[in-house]
């Protein structure tokens, strides 16, 4: 099958070639189409085989601010951990549901603000140090966060019980994955993805997600709801901020150089 | 060559490459939109107009993701793989196999519209399968410590301690596209996806089952945490699980006599005496409300007489032990994935069930009730037994006519162990009212059949798993003349011999002392 597209690739391309060189442009199209499509199809590795921007320091931007939270927070559900006691006696209150955390200053924490438009026809280079995500107390450790297409992704079973990550993917190829004991996993993503989920089969209770981008602005707000793209190059950007509950809003901002710009956003109950 | 030469070669090439791949993919295209479309759905995303009576959903081809494959996980399947599926389909799914239906010129062309679903194909080209060493032996040691990996890696955790899927993390089971799924029961290796052999076995640890729960193991190897041996003898040990071969279905259930009383226990070794005989099971599709779900795919049915009493030990997998409220949610799920959806509320806690048919009387001729609780020409006779309320008998001449009898000497023992139910019925071979009883006999087949709930899944009333008419064969008494006949012609043709042997040394002394 592979063998024989590949000939009728190479058959299209010599008659297209042909019959352009006669000055017939009657095959130009279909030649054209086929070429775009293996451009895309080899488009990560040349990303990544090109050389890295290097920004500016002196000239770089920041876009920060905060997301905040309104309404009513929806109430936290204890998690029944019984048939994991070594997890269970990890905590001293039974642990409850993350989905909405919201800090004593009504920020919202767990929301992924990244340049979602921007840097087109930039590269950035793969930071060499992996990303972790931990397994400890039957929970992910992070939540959620943030990688680059690839940079390694530290997988970690620190409960040295049964977990599976089950990474559902869409755009990159998912995987699923057993790590029974104390142990560690490296695993890769191809192409930029926001968000991928994880899930482990054998806790249900267990979750998290992760952005996958081609650049490193990104960030993840904390219990005060902030957030900071630190070191970006001066222009126009439209940023993203994800919930897991909320969806996505994006906020267009441009910053010039040396400037610092300050985004809000406001996920509740009139967002959902 | 002129330029214009050049120019029609080449375009002599194309015209002789291009219908040959067209040709590929538009009769696979014809045979997709004919054979698989009804549950695949025309775009190739599982969502066909059959899919939604299914659990588990038919695949949907635009993810990528294939459960069966000789290549990692998180990989595409190779076109080998893909045809494999096809030819064998998914046992223990709606999935039939199609190698008798299809050439493997329409396998392949099938294969190639399949790929054209999914963007991956095109975008990582053909992958590559993994290597698979040699199956090295499993002997006794080789099985206990593939069952110490078993506990160890935490296999139990979702397929349970015995296999049959009854772990506590799998009620809470849910595939990529979020229906719940089964935990496979490990000791029925023949509705295994991909096959029930030991290297079909250890292929699924090394890759796992992509677009379900089931991992890949494989990262244990490459860690150093076991060695390829050891996922072998893991693999050795969880074929282990099921008999050496599918149980055949045979059409007679034969009761032996035995001495003394029949046992009343399920663990009674007198049970061992006989054979287990295996009845499949199916859903209900006959009447409304149909059900296309059935937990309960299989009994085994042992039965024994004593010449006053029957008693019929039967045996079947269900991972639940129903009402459970841990598997509350899981009815939950499966109201909303299987149409028509249960009729019993998804918040009820249910029970499990089991039903043995007999017609009310033995049929003199050939005609037996209608299999489906019979009708009013022909009603039937009914052990029921559910985990909430025992057992007793009942009545009925058509689905959803049952009324139960009063007194009757039906008793029964239940016990649920390790995910099987076990129930031990026991009644006098005699009826004490023979207009609505059936008083049973030896030495004649007397129809039987068989119909099961699995509470837990949502399954009442006529929403259940039922059997076709089997026949039970109390065996008669053994006639004295059984244990004289065998002596007695053992002597007489001992004696017939030592006569020949006789009168043969006789001529031969003869002959010698005339020469």
């Amino acid at each position: 099958m592979m063998n024989r597209e590949r000939c009728l690739t190479t058959f299209l391309a010599f008659a297209c070639a042909l019959i352009v060189a006669a000055g017939c442009g009657g095959g130009g199209e279909a030649g054209g189409e086929e070429g775009a499509m293996e451009e895309e199809a080899g488009g990560v590795a040349t990303a990544m085989d090109a050389k890295a921007a290097t920004v500016d320091t002196a000239t770089a931007a920041t876009v920060s601010g905060t997301v905040s939270f309104t309404g009513t927070e929806p109430e936290a559900e204890a998690i029944d951990m019984s048939e994991e006691p070594n997890c269970a006696a990890r905590y001293d209150m039974p642990k409850t549901t993350e989905e909405v955390v919201v800090g004593e200053g009504g920020g919202l924490a767990n929301v992924f603000v990244y340049v979602k438009d921007g840097l087109s026809g930039m590269t950035f280079s793969v930071p060499s140090e992996g990303v972790v995500l931990d397994q400890a107390g039957c929970w992910y450790r992070p939540r959620v966060f943030g990688i680059q297409v690839g940079q390694d992704l530290v997988i970690k079973n620190s409960d040295g019980l049964l977990h599976n990550i089950n990474a559902k993917a869409e755009q990159n190829r998912g995987f699923n994955i057993s790590q029974p004991v104390e142990m560690e996993t490296t695993r890769q993503f191809g192409v930029p993805e926001v968000m991928v989920r994880f899930e482990c089969d054998v806790h249900g209770w267990m979750y998290a997600y992760v952005g996958v981008l081609e650049h490193p602005y990104y960030s993840v707000t904390g219990n005060d709801g902030s957030f900071s793209l630190d070191t970006l190059p001066p222009g126009t950007y439209t940023i993203e901020a994800w919930h897991e509950r909320y969806g996505a809003q994006t906020q267009q901002v441009t910053v010039g150089a040396n400037e610092s710009a300050e985004v809000t956003f406001t996920f509740g109950d009139a967002s959902a | 060559m002129t330029r214009a030469a050049t120019i029609a070669f080449g375009l002599a090439l194309w015209w002789i490459a291009t219908p040959a791949l067209a040709q590929d993919t538009e009769r696979g295209r014809e045979l997709y939109d004919r054979w698989c479309a009804e549950c695949h759905g025309t775009d190739g995303a599982g969502e066909g107009s059959a899919a939604a009576y299914m659990m588990p959903r038919p695949r949907d081809f635009t993810t990528g993701l294939y459960q069966i494959r000789t290549t990692a996980n998180g990989e595409l399947p190779t076109d080998a793989d893909l045809v494999r599926v096809i030819e064998d389909g998914m046992p223990g799914t709606a999935m039939p196999g199609w190698e008798s239906k299809f050439s493997d010129d329409e396998v392949r062309d099938l294969v190639a519209y399949i790929k054209d679903f999914s963007d991956f194909f095109e975008l990582f080209g053909a992958p590559e399968p993994l290597e698979f060493g040699d199956r090295p032996g499993a002997d006794a040691e080789a099985l206990a410590e593939g069952r110490r990996l078993y506990e160890q890696i935490e296999c139990w955790k979702c397929h349970g301690d015995r296999g049959r899927g009854d772990g506590p993390s799998a009620p809470t089971l849910q595939d990529d596209l979020d229906f719940p799924i089964r935990a496979a029961d490990l000791s029925e290796n023949w509705n295994f996806n991909g096959g029930g052999r030991v290297q079909d076995i250890y292929r699924r640890l090394r890759t796992g089952m992509d677009g379900t729960p089931m991992p890949s193991f494989s990262d244990l190897i490459d860690s150093g945490f076991m060695t390829d041996e050891q996922m072998w003898y893991l693999a050795a040990y969880v074929r282990s699980l099921s008999p050496p071969e599918r149980p055949r279905v045979r059409d007679v259930i034969a009761a032996r006599r035995v001495e003394g009383r029949v046992p009343a226990a399920a663990d009674d070794s007198a049970w061992n005496a006989v054979p287990p005989y295996y009845v499949p099971l199916v859903g209900q599709i006959i009447e409304q409300p149909r059900w296309f779900a059935p937990g309960v795919d299989g009994l085994y049915i042992r039965a024994l007489h004593d010449g006053a009493t029957l008693a019929l030990r039967v045996t079947w997998h269900d991972p639940s032990q129903s009402p459970d409220p841990d598997w509350l949610e899981w009815q939950g799920w499966v109201a909303e994935t299987v149409q028509p959806a249960p009729e019993a509320e998804p918040t009820a806690l249910l029970p499990d069930r089991l039903v043995v048919q007999f017609p009310t009387a033995i049929p003199t001729g050939r005609e037996r009730p209608y299999f489906l609780m019979g009708d009013s020409r022909r009603p039937v006779y009914l052990w029921e037994w559910s985990s909430d309320a025992g057992a007793h008998e009942a009545w009925a001449s058509g689905l959803g006519t049952r009324a139960p009898l009063d007194g009757g000497d039906l008793s029964a023992a239940a016990e649920w162990e390790a995910g099987a139910w076990t129930v031990v019925f026991q009644r006098p071979l005699a009826a004490a009212d023979t207009a609505t009883t059936l008083s049973f006999r030896s030495g004649v087949a007397i129809p039987i059949a068989f119909f099961a709930w699995d509470g837990s899944n949502g399954e009442s009333g006529a929403q259940m798993a039922v059997s076709s008419w089997y026949s039970i064969y109390l065996e008669e008494p053994t006639p004295k003349t059984v244990y004289v006949s065998p002596v007695l012609a053992m002597l007489v043709t001992a004696g017939l011999g030592v006569l020949v042997v006789w009168r043969a040394q006789r001529r031969e002394v003869e002959g010698s002392s005339q020469q």
